[in-house]
């Protein structure tokens, strides 16, 4: 364990970002947001950002090829670029598993490529979450916001910061970082620890349980009548999905630029109107079957084709943003998530 | 601050229901916290007497919901309107986008709301809020609690509230209150002065923060077309995410301009807008366009009204003309 | 030949039945105007909406100009009534915006005027000329 005083927080950043680019959460006149560290910018004291850190493996568009016409000829050009390495810094325990529940998704065979080849070019320095927010809620799906995965954690007392390396790679980046870094005793930071987890037991939603849900579920809640009542205020706008870390529904579709086409991936939701399309038209007609969509695929679809593993980690995005405040918490409650059990 | 409690709203929906006049009520229902309420329709006493709930971030505009609401059954719904819902919902009858027979609005005065969203950037951790007077106590996890001023944690849109005075209802409780001078053209006319790269550059920096959750156009009451043109892959400029900053410009400009001479200024837009994009400027701008091109307008003061983009007079000011006055050099 | 001379691409809208016969007396008068002035007839000026003009310029045009009838004079009695007000607001939205207000125009053309039409234009594509490169409205996938 190697431990740094938060007044050299700038050598810190300016030593990783020597070796690759690096990212962590600033301040913004629109909330935290994980951008590039420059000389000058500072770590925001925020508890999350208001986007999730998806968007590094999975960004909101991308471009996948693109084809030149000419005459009768058609080229394809493949705008593949090998990832350079990149560091994330500051990312939170629930937005560390949500890279788990993206990569079953986008690393089940056949491998999407794109996101590969940015996921195996991030290292990720995870924090502990000193001060949970009330809309927290991800020791509901097992995560430990005392104790983050990543390849390097990092916990954070009144004046010094703590690394715990937990992978090769992280170890790597932290002995690179020695001469600026000093060796540490885990008390401090186990006494962080206990803090936190103190904490977190203050936390109104802690005795949310995810009982009742599940792999197999759908039979059970498909037609639950409590469905019209949770969607009828449901503005059907995409601010959920787009903010959730662990949505991953794409559209691709093809713009034509007047001398060629672009074929691109973009982010789409499950909550709007046009969503999978086909040329029957849409699957589901009603804002009740798009926000129950939504809702059956974390807490039931996901988990019956993930070993049980849910498509939710607690953020608390969807609490915060949504124009209504309709979210999970609430249609677990409603559906069964028995707070006692 | 409350001018109205929670009581004699739901007093006064118990009676109508009571004696018939509404079948239905739309409400807001309680939440997790005290900030995070949402619109509901209560269907009978119990629902009501259970979840019922009215305080300060009761903000959001239930104008809209009255086309669904009225369009799938024949009973009566009560809708409790602020000044600001009552123009939107003679607007909305001034485009017959749904059935007034089928509503009973009793106007609320309202005092000015606080958002939870911005409550939340303010403060961490919060728990429990509660509002007394002209001031408020925050209670927090680990902070304590802490008290602030009704006025500091006021909601943007409030700050520059148009009209403490309702347009539209069949019932009034309490005390009706007046059109007020808002200024809410000064922060459209500091942008005005600007350079035009300067303003660019405010507005590129507004704009490229857009996530195109349309947030804004869901929750817009002047927003009602069945399809949008932006939903609509034939259209050609089907966008669901922002590849270009273009297509950020594009979106916003036409959805303004569509709504422009409809807009009631309610300021939902700025209100949802998860990334803090102010919106309201843009159709403020039209507002204060219009206003000063082709006589005061306000959308939604009247029903019937003709919205001045679909009108003219034969001695309107050419385009050119119309620039320069619309940013103050005339 | 004359290399990297920078030439703005204008699209005009005219309506069919006073600018786009302007335009056709221009060319029967045999008066110059540039030929970056790309022409789209609608059947009236009221016909372009703002939807046209931002494609335009997502599309590459550096400046785009509308014409229609003179007001009084619509073949529909009171479409380009509805054009100015339109565009008033467009325009106006579009400087605030802080895209050059330079880089757009109506303009009152009748059938009769081809010299108008003629002079219009030159006017028009010298204004875009100096202005360079349409960097506001731009769609980087369109450039080539």
């Amino acid at each position: 364990m190697r431990k740094i005083s938060l007044s050299k927080l700038p050598e810190l950043f300016s030593a990783i970002a020597k070796t690759s680019a690096l990212y962590l959460p600033v301040d913004t006149k629109a909330g935290a947001k994980f951008e590039a560290w420059a000389v000058g910018k500072t770590l925001s004291n925020a508890l999350n950002t208001v986007r999730s850190a998806k968007d590094f493996f999975f960004p909101q568009t991308e471009n996948l090829m693109d084809f030149k016409v000419e005459g009768k000829n058609i080229e394809l050009i493949d705008t593949r670029k090998e990832c350079e390495d990149f560091v994330l810094f500051g990312v939170r325990a629930c937005d560390v598993k949500s890279f788990e529940v993206l990569d079953r998704v986008f690393l089940a065979e056949p491998q999407d490529t794109y996101y590969k080849n940015r996921r195996e070019h991030a290292l990720i320095i995870s924090t502990a979450c000193n001060k949970p927010q009330e809309t927290c809620f991800c020791g509901t799906f097992g995560i430990d916001a005392a104790e983050p995965s990543g390849d390097i954690v990092t916990y954070r007392t009144d004046d010094e910061l703590f690394f715990d390396a937990k992978t090769e790679k992280g170890k790597k980046l932290l002995d690179a970082l020695s001469s600026i870094t000093e060796e540490a005793d885990e008390k401090a930071v186990d006494q962080q620890k206990a803090l936190i987890r103190e904490r977190l037991q203050k936390l109104p939603l802690k005795d949310l349980k995810t009982e009742g849900f599940g792999s197999g579920k759908t039979a059970e809640f498909f037609d639950d009548p409590q469905w019209k009542e949770l969607s009828s205020a449901c503005l059907g706008c995409g601010t959920c999905t787009f903010v959730c870390p662990t949505c991953q529904c794409y559209d691709i579709k093809d713009f034509d630029t007047g001398h060629g086409i672009k074929r691109f991936r973009c982010w789409d939701s499950c909550m709007y109107s046009d969503f999978t399309k086909m040329s029957a038209g849409q699957p589901r007609l009603t804002q009740l079957e798009r926000f129950r969509q939504r809702f059956m695929h974390k807490l039931v679809y996901y988990p019956t084709n993930n070993d049980g593993l849910f498509s939710c980690v607690g953020c608390g995005r969807c609490l915060a943003k949504c124009p209504i405040n309709m979210n999970i918490v609430k249609v677990m409650k409603a559906l069964g998530g028995r707070e006692d059990a | 601050m409350q001018e109205v409690t929670r009581d004699a709203l739901l007093n006064k929906a118990l009676e109508l229901l009571k004696n018939g006049t509404v079948d239905r009520v739309l409400g807001y229902r309680v939440g997790e916290f005290s900030y995070d309420v949402t619109p509901a329709v209560f269907e009978n006493e119990d629902a009501l007497k259970k979840d019922f709930c009215w305080n300060s971030f009761c903000g959001a505009n239930f104008s809209k919901y009255l086309i669904s609401e009225t369009a799938k059954t024949e009973k009566k719904l009560l809708v409790f309107l602020k000044p600001c819902d009552s123009y939107s919902f003679n607007q909305l009858l001034t485009e017959h986008r749904f059935d007034r027979e089928k509503v009973y609005a009793v106007g609320v005065p309202c005092g000015g709301m606080l958002s939870g969203k911005d409550l939340r950037e303010k403060v961490e951790s919060v728990s429990d809020v509660s509002v007394n007077g002209d001031k408020v106590t925050v209670k927090t996890l680990f902070d304590g609690d802490l008290e602030f001023d009704f006025e500091t944690l006021l909601s943007d849109r409030c700050k520059n509230c148009k009209s403490k005075k309702h347009v539209a209802y069949d019932e009034l409780l309490g005390e009706d209150g007046e059109v007020l001078d808002s200024h809410r053209f000064d922060e459209v006319e500091r942008l005005e002065q600007m350079t035009p790269d300067e303003r660019f550059a405010f507005w590129q920096g507004e704009l490229s923060r857009c996530i195109r959750c349309n947030a804004c156009r869901d929750v817009c009451p002047a927003c009602t077309c069945e399809k949008c043109v932006f939903d609509n892959p034939n259209s050609g400029v089907q966008n669901k995410a922002a590849a270009d900053s273009f297509e950020e410009k594009m979106f916003h400009i036409i959805r303004a301009f569509h709504v422009a001479g409809r807009c009631t200024d309610c300021g939902e837009c700025s209100r949802v807008c998860p990334q803090h994009i102010p919106l309201h400027l843009l159709n403020r701008k039209f507002i204060k366009d219009i206003n000063s091109f082709y006589g005061d307008y306000q959308a939604g003061a009247e029903v019937g009204s003709r919205a001045p983009i679909v009108n003219y007079t034969t001695d309107d000011p050419e385009p050119s003309e119309a620039v320069e006055r619309g940013h103050g050099n005339a | 030949m004359q290399v990297n001379e920078y030439k703005p691409l204008i699209v005009a809208f005219c309506c069919n039945w006073c600018s786009y016969a302007g335009a056709d007396l221009a060319g029967n008068n045999r008066l110059n105007y540039p030929a970056d002035v790309k022409i789209i007839r609608v059947p009236c000026s009221c016909r372009v909406n703002p939807m046209f003009i931002l494609r335009a310029f997502q599309r590459g045009a550096d400046g785009v100009i509308l014409c229609g009838c003179h007001p009084g004079d619509c073949h529909y009695t009171s479409g380009n009534y509805y054009t100015r007000r339109r565009m008033a607001l467009l325009f106006s939205m579009l400087d605030y915006l802080g895209i050059e207000k330079e880089r757009t125009r109506v303009e009152w053309v009748s059938a009769a005027e081809g010299a108008k039409f003629a002079a219009t234009m030159n006017d028009f594509v010298e204004t875009v000329a100096a202005l360079g490169e349409n960097k506001r409205l731009e769609d980087l996938r369109c450039k080539k």
